[in-house]
């Protein structure tokens, strides 16, 4: 019997997609059979980011409406042996299905697979219920700025009513110039006003935007820093504590001689 | 809701009267009716011989001003005098109820209590903690946090760290000013000072309020 993991976060536009997408197709790298979820009907996005939209058929609405069968919505990801995607409907919005039969379908799911992430739309309204519904944990993705951190902090209220296991936090896009300039928030300040245990620390690297728009998740690439702290926040749920990335770059050679010269 | 003339009701007992005042009606319509009983329709029972007046509020919080306004009224009678006051739920009283919560308001939580409250744990920025009498968060207050909320102006709020998005006592609300973020923000205490929002360390509280909350 597999597990449901929802990636919430209230806020939109913090990651929540890229999220779901590397975990899972990091998931599968190590070998699990994984099955992603879009619960965001009608502003669909996870089968773009992961480069699946042309093989789309059946989707969610059709198989709660029963016009197919799940395994005929399911698309498989060529590039893995056990990755496979439920994509929402583009043509409906979040009404179109209720909480249960959300629950229901991703009942069915965990029977099929190790992994089931639900990608969850932005809001706390129906869709959010309707991603929640079938959830065993969650994760939540803020970035280190206020708006995040306070859409975040409601959304994990509104999580600890649920019968969920306390939800793990990621703290995306995050850009160590800017903490140490004050312009973005502490990670240390994110984790003591959300009060959740911190899963992974993402930085911002303009990898995952290219991964994304070729429909290419960032994990299948071993160079960028967004991919290694994904693998390793898989690594994470599977057991193996690794430890956090540090921040800092590591200072380079010409970084050390501008300092040296007081420019840097 | 009381009708017209049950609002006060005025028992014979052994050493005297006692006037039981309604405790759910207006404050006001309250008042208005002691005047009025007292001033004309009962004048037989109060000419004459002094006699003693007990007075019961009931289970209405009132403040010290209500309290005085209804003592007034009945001594303006020259023979009647006020032998005692049976008011349990003065704001003093409220304020020294204290309950204990523990936990985080989050975002979008609205926690309210009747009495004081002495809160273990944070008040996240969009959370707010509402008492009618005082509150202490022994944690950080970044949030809301409105004390006095019934209109209690000598209440205060304290934290172990300061941070509010806002603060509200009785009807005045504050933000905090620019020269809040230099102080280092630990053990202060909020409270009103002719009406504007005054902010200090903690450990100056008994100067400021020397009456109360709890003093040793």
């Amino acid at each position: 019997m597999g597990e449901a993991i929802v990636v919430t976060s209230g806020k939109g536009g913090v990651g929540k997609t890229t999220t779901s997408a590397n975990l899972g197709t990091a998931l599968a790298l190590f070998g699990k059979k994984v099955c992603l979820v879009d619960t965001d009907i009608g502003l669909r996005n996870l089968d773009v980011v992961m480069g699946l939209e042309n093989r789309i058929v059946f989707d969610l609405v059709d198989v709660v409406e029963e016009r197919c069968r799940p395994e005929q919505a399911l698309v498989r990801d060529k590039r893995f042996d056990e990755l496979y995607l439920l994509p929402a409907a583009q043509t409906r919005d979040k009404h179109a299905v209720t909480p249960d039969q959300v629950k229901r379908l991703v009942d069915g799911l965990k029977e099929r697979f190790d992994y089931v992430i639900i990608d969850c739309p932005a809001g706390i309204e129906q869709g959010f219920r309707n991603a929640v519904a079938g959830a065993d944990r969650a994760i939540v993705v803020t970035t280190p700025e206020n708006a995040a951190v306070r859409d975040a902090d409601r959304v994990i209220g509104l999580l600890e009513k649920e019968k969920i296991d306390p939800p793990k936090l990621i703290v995306n896009r995050v850009r160590p110039k800017l903490i140490k300039s004050g312009d973005m928030l502490d990670i240390d300040e994110v984790c003591q006003i959300l009060a959740i245990d911190l899963l992974g620390v993402v930085p911002d690297d303009e990898a995952v935007i290219k991964a994304a728009q070729s429909g290419e998740p960032t994990v299948m690439n071993p160079n960028s820093k967004a991919s290694v702290e994904f693998r390793n926040i898989a690594r994470r749920i599977l057991g193996d504590p690794v430890p956090l990335m540090p921040l800092e770059e590591k200072p380079t050679v010409w970084g050390k001689l501008r300092k040296f010269f007081g420019m840097g | 809701m009381a009708a017209a003339g049950h609002r006060v009701t005025i028992k014979g007992v052994r050493d005297g009267l006692v006037f039981i005042l309604n405790d759910s009606c207006d404050f006001t319509e309250l008042v208005e009716e002691l005047r009025l009983k007292l001033e004309k329709t009962h004048q037989t029972l109060l000419s004459g011989p002094p006699v003693a007046v007990h007075v019961r509020f009931g289970r209405r919080a009132v403040t010290d001003a209500e309290k005085e306004e209804v003592l007034s009224v009945i001594r303006r009678q020259g023979n009647l005098i006020v032998k005692s006051v049976d008011c349990p739920r003065t704001q003093e009283a409220e304020r020294d109820r204290i309950v204990l919560l523990r936990g985080v308001v989050r975002s979008g939580q609205v926690v309210r209590r009747e009495g004081s409250v002495l809160f273990v744990g944070d008040v996240n920025p969009g959370g707010m903690l509402v008492a009618t009498g005082d509150i202490y968060v022994l944690g950080a207050l970044r949030g809301t946090a409105h004390a006095g909320a019934d209109g209690d102006e000598q209440a205060i709020i304290a934290a172990s760290y300061m941070r509010p998005t806002q603060l509200r006592i009785a009807e005045v609300v504050s933000r905090p000013a620019d020269e809040w973020g230099v102080e280092d923000a630990y053990m202060e205490f909020a409270y009103l000072r002719d009406g504007r929002m005054e902010i200090d360390k903690l450990i100056r509280l008994p100067r400021v309020r020397p009456g109360g909350p709890a003093p040793l």
